[in-house]
């Protein structure tokens, strides 16, 4: 063995080279197969950001497409519900520069959930098949209703109706969902500056 | 007497302006004309109510009941009327309204029956505390969380702590209760202690209270410790007390009993005393009226309900003094939008400071980092960290910076040499995240049912799907099986397969006749061998048809020759063909009459045609006009006919 080495230094070093290569192959190989990722993580990262609301104003058909189509290069300002937290949270997971929504998808409007008057409901169950989330209740030729605390505010279902009973209202604000603002944007002085406020 | 106090890190002094509501004693503010009482006025559930308009209530009569565990009930602060169970403006700092049960009171303040529960020595823990629970009792100290929920810890506790701290400024609801009441502390301290059995009990008290402390070192027991704290804000503190009285650190994002602590403010403990020896549920509590404003600042009983006006008349407030009106005290109170608002289980002062007091906050500056914010912060959180972060909204980094251990004390506020407002900044991201999550958890919910929704509609399709497919495989096979039947049915019949058959045959003969004389020779040549054949063997066997048989050779012999001599004659005859015999015969006719032909008869024969031509020409003329022309055509050429037969019957 030292023999051959010391008398065919240059082919025991090809030998040793082309040895080690194969074992770091076969590690690598072996270790690509095992810690396989299973589907795309980062379009995982992107769809939990977004909000879930699957109304499509984005152009694609519910939120993890529309976080695929970004994935793999689509424009992050296509969110209209989760305005620009949203659009900040994805800039900053994807290191990009943060966008102003884009107008022509729409724009940020307060949360709100559909409530159908009751009344003038003739049971046609169309809004029931728009609703994303399964939200509405009722059957044909019976009234339907919202579940309030499902309904994701997608107004996707307000275009169906045929009599146009289906009311997007405000979230209102109560005790409960009340919270504190910040306080108004303050001018960063400092105490020799006070005479020119 | 004294046990070991602690220390806790941070805390400011303010001044402490405490001595203008201590002037007299506990005065009873009287019965206002309408009570409105918030279904919250505790943290949890709101209550349920039990009463509806126009009904009459006794006083400490429940008007609402617990809507879940973290809860509390409501009871009737004095006798009168329900008018209205509507929203009104509540006690809160956004200044919303809140749905309330609103009591016209009678004046007559009749009591409803009222069940002490003097034996409660020999009662079961659990008894007292459901109690406890049904008399509304709620912490009393500013949080309000239910005192029933916080006894009822299956974690080992072997330390009561009481809190008589009280280190805002300007309140000292708590110190005059300690000073008048001391011996219904001690009376409700000794049922918690049935209830909870701690090792020990220790009430923590500011060392600016002396009337208060002689009163309770006059009347305590002695396995109950007044432990007197310095005065520094916020000793009061839930977690800054046991941290002060235990030198335990209650852990980030726990609850004191998680260290063996259970805290409760001493007011809460008289609460508990009236609750459990006199059968009074908690309708009513001590409230501080102080500031400049108020020109008789003192210290009230007041029912739950009563609105804030009712106690600005009693303490005869200047209205035009008041800055603005602040519910609890300088430091962790808010500005009240609406003076009509009622007093809650957790209103402990209103504020009435005027202009020069309490000026408003000077404009905010920017922040210089000097770090005195951080001194000052009793949780030893960054302050300032927390503040540039809240303002990036960078939520992760407040999170880890443990923003959540804030308790909004103000200190950091109050140090700070450029007057921010931290605390709002603190609040308002404490909120944002708060709302962040609940989104997430919503925007996960949606998720889910928006999966389930895709997974049935495709389960669906699929269905849908396979029984469209099997209808058509079904079909597919009814299709050929008819096609089979069909098929059988036509190869099946007899007649059209004889047709075919002779068709072919026929085709198949004209082809071979057609084909050469030559065939016709070599078939004869056969027959005639098979023929003579079956005469040899007819001849040696003796048979009597020899005869015959030597006809038939003779005939084929003859056929044999004949074919061989003319081919073509050979081939006509072989044609069985009855055209071509037609044809032979009509030309043979033909010759025949052209030959001998009778000029006489013929002539008749023509006279007698062409009397039938002319019959149908007349016929014709009436009949079909259209044929009239091609009649008279027939008719000429007869006559014609029979003229030329005349010349030459009369040539010949």
């Amino acid at each position: 063995m030292m023999d051959f080495i010391v008398t065919n230094p240059l082919l025991s070093a090809l030998f040793a080279l082309v040895g080690l290569s194969l074992i770091f192959g076969a590690i690598l190989g072996f270790a690509s197969e095992r810690f396989k990722t299973e589907g795309d993580p980062i379009t995982d990262q992107i769809c939990d950001l977004l909000p879930q609301t699957q109304c499509g104003q984005c152009g694609y058909p519910g939120c993890r497409p529309y976080a695929e189509a970004i994935a793999s290069g689509e424009r992050i300002n296509r969110c209209p519900p989760g305005g620009e937290a949203t659009i900040h949270a994805l800039a900053n997971l994807l290191d990009v520069e943060p966008l102003p929504l884009d107008e022509e998808v729409g724009q940020e409007k307060p949360k709100s959930y559909a409530y159908i008057r009751e009344d003038e409901c003739i049971g046609c169950t169309k809004c029931i098949q728009a609703c994303p989330v399964d939200a509405i209740l009722g059957s044909a030729k019976h009234m339907h209703t919202v579940i309030t605390s499902e309904c994701t505010g997608c107004d996707l279902c307000v275009e169906p109706c045929p009599v146009d009973c289906i009311d997007m209202i405000e979230v209102p604000v109560t005790v409960n969902n009340w919270h504190w603002q910040n306080p108004a944007k303050m001018k960063d002085v400092i105490a020799t500056d006070r005479g020119q406020l | 007497m004294n046990s070991r106090v602690f220390s806790i890190p941070g805390g400011v002094h303010p001044p402490e302006n405490k001595r203008q509501s201590l002037q007299r004693p506990i005065e009873f503010a009287g019965i206002p004309e309408q009570l409105v009482i918030p279904l919250s006025m505790h943290i949890g559930v709101p209550a349920k109510p039990l009463v509806t308009i126009g009904d009459r209530v006794l006083k400490g009569q429940r008007i609402a009941t617990c809507n879940g565990l973290v809860s509390a009930p409501l009871h009737a602060p004095t006798s009168g009327q329900v008018t209205a169970i509507e929203d009104r403006p509540i006690a809160h700092s956004s200044g919303l309204t809140a749905p309330c049960i609103v009591i016209d009171t009678d004046g007559s303040d009749t009591w409803c029956e009222r069940i002490p529960m003097s034996d409660w020595a020999s009662r079961e823990p659990s008894d007292i505390i459901e109690r406890i629970r049904q008399a509304g009792i709620a912490g009393m100290g500013g949080a309000g969380f239910p005192s029933a929920v916080k006894l009822a810890t299956d974690k080992p506790i072997d330390t009561l702590v009481l809190n008589g701290v009280e280190c805002e400024p300007y309140i000292t609801a708590d110190q005059i209760v300690m000073t008048e009441r001391a011996d219904q502390i001690m009376a409700g301290i000794a049922i918690l202690q049935y209830l909870l059995k701690p090792q020990q009990v220790l009430l923590g008290i500011e060392d600016n209270k002396p009337e208060a402390i002689a009163a309770l070192r006059a009347v305590a027991p002695t396995d109950v410790k007044i432990v007197v704290v310095p005065t520094k804000y916020p000793s009061g503190g839930e977690k800054q007390l046991i941290q002060l009285l235990t030198g335990r650190e209650v852990p980030s994002g726990g609850l004191p009993a998680d260290v063996g602590v259970i805290c409760l403010n001493i007011a809460t403990t008289i609460a508990i005393h009236r609750a459990i020896e006199l059968g009074e549920p908690l309708i009513s509590r001590i409230t501080t009226l102080t500031g400049e404003a108020f020109a008789k600042p003192g210290n009230v009983e007041v029912l739950l309900g009563t609105p804030v006006t009712h106690l600005l008349a009693h303490g005869e407030c200047h209205d035009n003094l008041v800055s603005r009106l602040i519910m609890g005290g300088p430091m962790m109170g808010f500005t009240l939008a609406d003076r009509h608002v009622p007093i809650v289980k957790t209103s402990n002062c209103i504020l009435a400071p005027t202009r020069a007091e309490l000026p408003p906050p000077p404009p905010a500056q920017a922040c210089i980092r000097c770090g005195i914010c951080a001194e000052a912060c009793p949780a030893s959180l960054l302050p300032q960290q927390l503040y540039w972060f809240s303002r990036a909204g960078e939520h992760d980094k407040l999170q880890q910076h443990h923003l959540f251990d804030c308790i909004e004390c103000g200190a950091c506020s109050y140090s700070c040499p450029s007057n921010i407002p931290l605390v709002q900044y603190y609040r308002a991201a404490k909120a944002e995240i708060r709302q962040a999550e609940a989104d997430a958890r919503k925007a996960e919910h949606a998720k889910q049912r928006f999966e389930a929704r895709q997974a049935r509609l495709q389960r669906l399709e699929e269905e849908k799907a396979a029984q469209r497919a099997a209808r058509a495989e079904a079909a597919k096979k009814r299709a050929e099986e008819t096609a089979v039947v069909t098929a059988q049915a036509a190869t099946s019949d007899p007649i059209q397969a004889a047709i075919e058959r002779a068709k072919a045959k026929r085709e198949g003969q004209t082809s071979i006749e057609a084909n050469s004389s030559v065939d016709q020779v070599a078939k004869l040549e056969k027959r005639l061998t098979a023929a003579k054949i079956k005469l040899a063997s007819a001849e040696s066997a003796g048979s009597d048809k020899v005869p015959q048989l030597q006809e038939a050779v003779d005939k084929l012999s003859q056929q044999l020759a004949e074919a061989k001599a003319n081919p073509d004659a050979a081939k006509a005859a072989a044609m069985a063909d009855p055209v071509q015999a037609a044809i032979a015969r009509a030309q043979a006719k033909r010759a025949g009459t052209a030959e001998p032909s009778n000029p006489t008869d013929e002539i008749a024969k023509l006279e007698k045609r062409l009397a039938t031509a002319k019959e149908k020409l007349a016929m014709a003329v009436d009949s079909a006009p259209d044929k009239l022309a091609a009649f008279q055509a027939g008719v000429d050429k007869l006559e014609e006919k029979l003229a030329a037969a005349k010349a030459e019957a009369g040539v010949s």
